[in-house]
């Protein structure tokens, strides 16, 4: 065992962690104050539940053995017993390292969909889409990209898939499924008349921020050596995403004729995403050209919604599906041996088109899997437990009638109240 | 006695309050208001998508005053409120008919 190796994947798993918390907040300070407690709740929910459901039976679908080349075994690492044995001979870490690494990945993407479902949709509907989806969707589309299944398998002329930390697995197809399940749901009410404004873009940006810096373990980490692999991700992983924050800077303050924090949070989540597959595969330089370009494609892609009409709240398929095609599809042009060594090269670099055509293969292959099961298990879950929250108590607060809180207790009026005793609902029955 | 009632832009309010002390003033109430009234508000824009805000924030400044006296309170507020720009605000006095100062209760003009 290399306990150099081992000690820098588990502060790697601390590090994709915080993304959790920090996606919460990047999307909570876009809701308006009635919902926001709904949003991170979404966020904390998913994580809940998807991470009991990684270690029962996740893990095994996703690394066990492969059964064809959809799903791994069922049954290899199920309820992690056989992962529980000290590393064999020879093994760099532990199998618990893969584990608890991988477990915050999936924890993290089932998350990212709440972006686009936010103020309306029922909680406990949402648990169970998130179960249900990481379950039918993430679990074999990990399988797919990581564990031994087809894209993994994929070979034209040569040419394989280059999908170094979640391109495809995580940005793409939590995209996708955000695309079908914001379709079924509908509109907020209101939207896009009636004012949505952000109520806190320094929440926003701080989000943002603890998104950056646990990106280092989700991109860095993703090398599973704490090698030069990792030091090219991670220097990649800075440079793409301060390239994306300036693009979109830029189209802002040619479009709109200012340049906004919202928008400079939004380039950090794009050039992230943009660099996840592609940042142990480009150069310095190609990072950065891959950052302005995908800053600049996001920063149109998230008015799309306005003009297609389907409320993607916070633009989760305008910055992560978008900004995952756009990094999946630029490694067949910006791929190059020089950071990758022995690795392949895009079309930029010498390379031939079969890099390209595999990209989009496994890049067009989870979007259509992911957005048709997404799509279906929310029609299911609309005809049987209802996924849209009342009217009255959507525009009333999601927060009140699901969590019975309040999320902000500001200045003294309208705090009084009485306490009502403890452990039972008599005080929400008064006020029902 | 009379109610002046001030909304004025709210940097300008320790301008006004140093102006009204100069009045030998005893006490004014603020607080913050909004509202719209020649001014119309503004645009923000959000990942491109502009929205006008029409209610603009301002603060309220409430004070009570013998009836000889407000004319000159209602003058310093004018004088230190004014920058010249559209959305200044607006000052008025009401008849106030009765107060009472709770912890003495003194009324009129003692409870000032």
């Amino acid at each position: 065992m290399d306990s150099g190796v081992t000690a820098w994947l588990l502060t790697s798993a601390a590090l994709v962690f915080l993304m959790i918390p920090g996606l919460a907040f990047f999307y909570g300070g876009m809701n308006r104050s009635k919902s926001v407690l709904n949003m991170l709740m979404m966020v904390v929910g998913a994580l809940f539940i998807v991470g009991i459901l990684w270690a029962i039976y996740g893990y095994s679908m996703a690394y066990g053995s492969t059964a064809g080349y959809f799903v791994g075994s069922f049954t290899d690492y199920f309820g992690l017993e056989a992962a529980l044995a000290p590393p064999a001979e020879g093994d760099a870490f532990p199998v618990m390292v893969d584990v608890v690494f991988q477990a915050m990945f999936a924890c993290l993407t089932v998350g990212l969909i709440a972006g686009a479902l936010a103020d309306r949709m029922k909680f406990g509907a949402w648990i169970i889409f998130a179960a249900v989806w990481a379950s039918l969707v993430y679990f074999p589309v990990a399988h797919w990209v990581w564990g031994g299944g087809w894209i993994g398998q994929l070979n034209i002329g040569g040419a394989e898939v280059i999908d170094f930390a979640g391109g495809t697995a995580v940005h793409i197809n939590a995209g996708a499924a955000a695309l079908a399940v914001c379709i079924i749901l509908g509109k907020r009410l209101g939207w896009p008349k009636t004012p949505m404004r952000p109520h806190n873009l320094t929440m926003v940006m701080l989000g943002a921020g603890l998104l950056w810096f646990g990106w280092f373990g989700f991109n860095a980490g993703s090398a599973y050596a704490a090698d030069n692999t990792a030091a090219i991700a991670a220097t990649n992983t800075l440079l793409a995403t301060c390239a994306a924050g300036l693009a979109w800077l830029i189209v802002e303050k040619i479009r709109d004729g200012k340049a906004t924090s919202l928008g400079a949070a939004s380039g950090i989540v794009a050039g992230l995403v943009a660099i996840t597959p592609a940042c142990a595969n480009v150069t310095p330089l190609g990072a950065i050209l891959l950052g302005l370009i995908a800053g600049a494609i996001c920063a149109w892609a998230v008015t799309l919604k306005y003009k297609l009409g389907f409320d993607d709240s916070f633009d989760v398929v305008g910055i992560h599906m978008v900004g995952g095609l756009v990094g999946t599809l630029a490694l067949g042009f910006l791929a190059s041996d020089l950071a990758a060594e022995g690795g392949q090269n895009g079309l930029l670099y010498g390379g031939s088109f079969n890099l390209f055509l595999v990209q989009l293969i496994a890049a067009v292959g989870v979007m259509i899997y992911s957005f048709i099961l997404a799509g279906i298990i929310a029609l299911v879950l609309k005809a049987t437990t209802g996924i849209r929250m009342d009217e009255f108590d959507e525009v009333n607060g999601i927060v009140l009638a699901e969590h019975a809180e309040t999320a902000y207790e500001l200045g003294d009026s309208g705090s009084g109240g009485a306490f009502a005793g403890v452990g039972h609902s008599a005080r929400a029955k008064e006020v029902e | 006695m009379k109610l002046v009632t001030a909304i004025i832009k709210p940097f300008k309010l320790d301008d006004v309050k140093t102006a009204v002390e100069a009045l030998d003033v005893h006490g004014m109430t603020v607080s913050e208001a909004s509202g719209f009234g020649r001014q119309r508000g503004h645009t923000e824009v959000y990942r491109g998508a502009e929205y006008t805000v029409e209610l603009v924030p301002k603060v309220r400044i409430e004070i009570v005053i013998d009836d000889d006296r407000a004319g000159d309170v209602i003058d310093a507020i004018v004088g230190a409120a004014q920058t010249g720009k559209i959305g200044d605000g607006k000052v008025w006095a009401v008849p106030v008919d009765s107060v009472v100062r709770v912890r003495t209760g003194e009324t009129g003009a003692e409870a000032l």
